[in-house]
């Protein structure tokens, strides 16, 4: 669910940077009210609910946003409505109702007191007008979601020649049974940057070596460096090659398989103290059985052939044990 | 300036569950809020202000949630504050809710938290990986296992202690009509028996995902003093927060946590707690945390919580009695656990804790840890003013 990949630096000081994609497809239950609305969608009904001061709300709201209280009767209104305010999209986004430029609309149904944010597909900003009149057009085969009202358009347009986008798909239910639960899609895209200090110790490891730096203060070796000391508040400018042996401090054996999971379970999740080093990070212990891994045990990197090194800690593909005595436990218990 | 005097006037709770597909989001808050407001016996015009807290957006994909609730929430006109501090957020969405009456502000304030984690997978929304990294995370259970192990290690603590606490909690829990898992029949053998999934952790001491919501009416003196039987008055609060990882840093029994609970106890009056609290509502979302936290909140000296948890004193009828509602560990609305932990320790002192009572508890902690074990939040309640 999440992909990265790393782009090449304009200039070797500049911090890397690379994409970071999460989505997910979230499942939106919609409880009895907007459960009334979405189920009357797809039967091409448009539903309100009548708030304690007599208004109707479009869509239904399930508490009045005066008296907190919670609304049941529901209203049925028209699907043609007027304009009260709205603004050009002039170039649409994926996923947004219409795939050319529209407008979005504030339309109050007849029969309604509240406006509804939808798309209008007006084909050009010079057929939009506050005060228009607008109807539905709906979806060929509702399911039970907003998106079963396609969008739109003026109340006068001619009825439309191509076929109406499917709406989204809803939930898995019960044959006969009543829409429970949308899914709703999100996606995230984010473009990462690695902090200075950080960008040198990717490209340290790019040249098979472990890079960290110390604190002018207490002298703790922080590996990945930050640039400063978390516990001195200063900054932290003195690198220091750290060697690729160390020990495992403590760790977890992962039995249980998540979405999004990149190694295959059962593996030893270990914190790893290089030599040196006086903070561990997290990696892979392999070359033994996981039963045999133990706090205080040596253990050294395995690389990655040469050629496939870039600028990250998985050019280790695991670290694996040296053969040599496990340090006491006095010696880390403190790294614990 | 003294702080003024606060209380619980009442506290309410959804039946929680894996799914919740019957009810909305607001449905599912609502739900405990309506509660809440009946144990109170206050209606909306007496709420002043609202205090909402829920764990990371990623968890229901619904940035800044405080803004669609609003009216779920009878915010209009009244100010809404989101808190947010990752898995301890329940405690210290209550904490932020007090000191607006502490401070005099406000006379009742409406306090709420939930998670609905059927919208999506917190594993997943707890094992991104951003660019560069190790991909060796996962979730919470891979985050706290290693540093389960190093406790174990540390306190030389027979491998059975975790079963003993995951076995008292959801036999606890089924004494509660709220709790996700309701497990009578559970034992520390068949605790014993259930897959390893992050070794050194079980399934049966890993607590479920839940979709739940918690609420509380927080009031000042006058409205605690009009409480039928009693409310609960709070005889200190404390939050304290550290960085999730230095060079150094005791992840097994952290600084942040212990200068926490000894603020809490100097300002309760407190000296010796194991003798003084009378129960204790814990967050123990993986088995062992009941005896490392025993230890951080100064019940028991360093490395030997185990031994009050094995000699069976955390259990109902115990000296120290730690989650009789069955804890996180049968319930877990992750943004609502921690506020359920303050909520359930209210309950105690005021006498409404059911079937899961315990006998004459005057003085009960809240307690709520979140992020790396990195924020801690935590009140003392009374039935009798401080």
């Amino acid at each position: 669910m999440s992909a990265a990949g790393t782009e090449a630096p304009e200039t070797p000081e500049a911090p890397l940077s690379a994409p970071l994609e999460v989505g997910f497809d979230y499942t939106r239950s919609v409880g009895p009210v907007l459960g009334e609305f979405v189920n009357a969608l797809r039967e091409r009904r448009i539903l309100g609910v009548r708030g304690s001061d007599g208004r109707v709300h479009v869509p239904p709201v399930e508490y009045d946003p005066g008296t907190a209280r919670a609304l049941t009767e529901f209203v049925a209104v028209a699907d043609e409505g007027t304009v009260l305010s709205w603004s050009w999209n002039a170039e649409p986004l994926d996923g947004q109702p219409v795939t050319r430029p529209f407008a979005w609309a504030l339309i109050r149904l007849d029969g309604a007191d509240t406006a509804l944010l939808h798309a209008v597909d007006a084909g050009s900003p010079s057929a939009m007008r506050t005060g228009m009149r607008v109807r539905a057009r709906w979806a060929d085969e509702p399911v039970g979601h907003i998106r079963d009202l396609v969008s739109f358009v003026p109340a006068d347009a001619s009825p439309e020649p191509e076929p109406a986008p499917p709406s989204p798909p809803v939930a898995e239910r019960g044959e006969g049974e009543p829409v429970s639960t949308v899914i709703t899609p999100i996606t995230l895209r984010i473009q990462h940057s690695a902090s200075p200090e950080e960008s040198r110790y990717l490209r340290a490891l790019a040249e098979g070596r472990l890079l960290g730096q110390r604190c002018p203060v207490c002298g703790k070796v922080y590996i990945p460096p930050r640039g400063a000391c978390p516990v001195d508040g200063v900054p932290t400018e003195e690198e220091v090659d750290l060697p690729d042996t160390g020990i495992v401090t403590t760790f977890c054996i992962v039995n249980v398989p998540f979405l999004g999971q990149r190694i295959k379970p059962p593996y030893v999740a270990a914190y790893v103290l290089l030599d040196g080093a006086d903070i561990a990070f997290l990696h892979l212990v392999l070359g033994c059985a996981a039963e045999e891994v133990r706090m205080g045990l040596r253990v050294r990197a395995v690389w990655r052939p040469r050629e496939e090194w870039s600028t990250t800690l998985e050019n280790i593909t695991h670290f694996e044990p040296t053969g040599e005595p496990d340090a006491p436990y006095e010696s880390f218990a403190h790294h614990l | 300036m003294a702080k003024q005097l606060t209380a619980v006037l009442g506290t309410g709770q959804t039946h929680h569950r894996a799914k919740r597909t019957d009810v909305s989001m607001p449905g599912l808050i609502r739900e405990a809020v309506d509660r809440a407001l009946e144990d109170a016996q206050v209606d909306w015009p007496d709420i002043d202000a609202v205090v909402l807290g829920k764990a990371p957006d990623m968890f229901e994909g619904v940035m800044m949630p405080e803004l669609f609730l609003a009216d779920a929430l009878g915010a209009t006109g009244k100010p809404l504050l989101r808190v947010h501090t990752a898995g301890s957020v329940g405690g210290s969405t209550a904490l932020v809710a007090a000191t607006l009456i502490q401070a005099g502000v406000h006379r009742r304030v409406l306090t709420v938290a939930y998670e609905k984690q059927s919208e999506s997978n917190a594993m997943w929304a707890l094992s991104i990986l951003p660019p560069f990294q190790m991909p060796v995370g996962a979730g919470a259970g891979g985050y706290f296992a290693p540093h389960v192990r190093s406790y174990i290690r540390r306190s030389g603590a027979p491998t059975h202690v975790g079963a003993i606490v995951a076995a008292k909690d959801r036999r606890n829990g089924a004494l509660n009509p709220y709790a996700h898992l309701r497990q009578p029949d559970i034992t520390v053998e068949s605790v014993q028996a259930s897959q390893m999934l992050w070794d050194p952790i079980r399934y049966d001491e890993t607590c479920p995902s839940s979709d739940g919501a918690c609420a509380m009416v927080l009031g000042d003196e006058a409205a605690g003093d009009a409480v039928p039987g009693g409310a609960a008055w709070l005889h200190a609060t404390a939050m304290r927060t550290e960085p999730t990882t230095f060079a150094g840093r005791d992840q097994v029994n952290p600084q942040a946590g212990r200068d926490a609970a000894a603020a809490l106890w100097r300002d309760a009056g407190i000296t010796d707690p194991m003798s003084e609290v009378d129960v204790a509502e814990i967050y123990v979302p993986f088995s062992w945390f009941e005896p490392m936290w025993l230890e951080n909140l100064g019940f028991a000296p360093e490395g030997e919580g185990w031994k009050v948890t094995e000699s069976g004193e955390t259990a109902l009828g115990g000296r120290l009695p730690v989650n009789p509602s069955g804890g996180v560990l049968s319930s877990n609305p992750i943004g609502a656990s921690g506020m359920l932990r303050f909520s359930e320790a209210a309950k105690q002192v005021m006498g409404r804790a059911g079937d899961y009572q315990v006998d004459g508890a005057r003085t009960a902690l809240g307690h709520a840890y979140g992020g790396g074990s990195q924020f801690f939040a935590m009140w003392l309640v009374g039935a009798d003013k401080p």
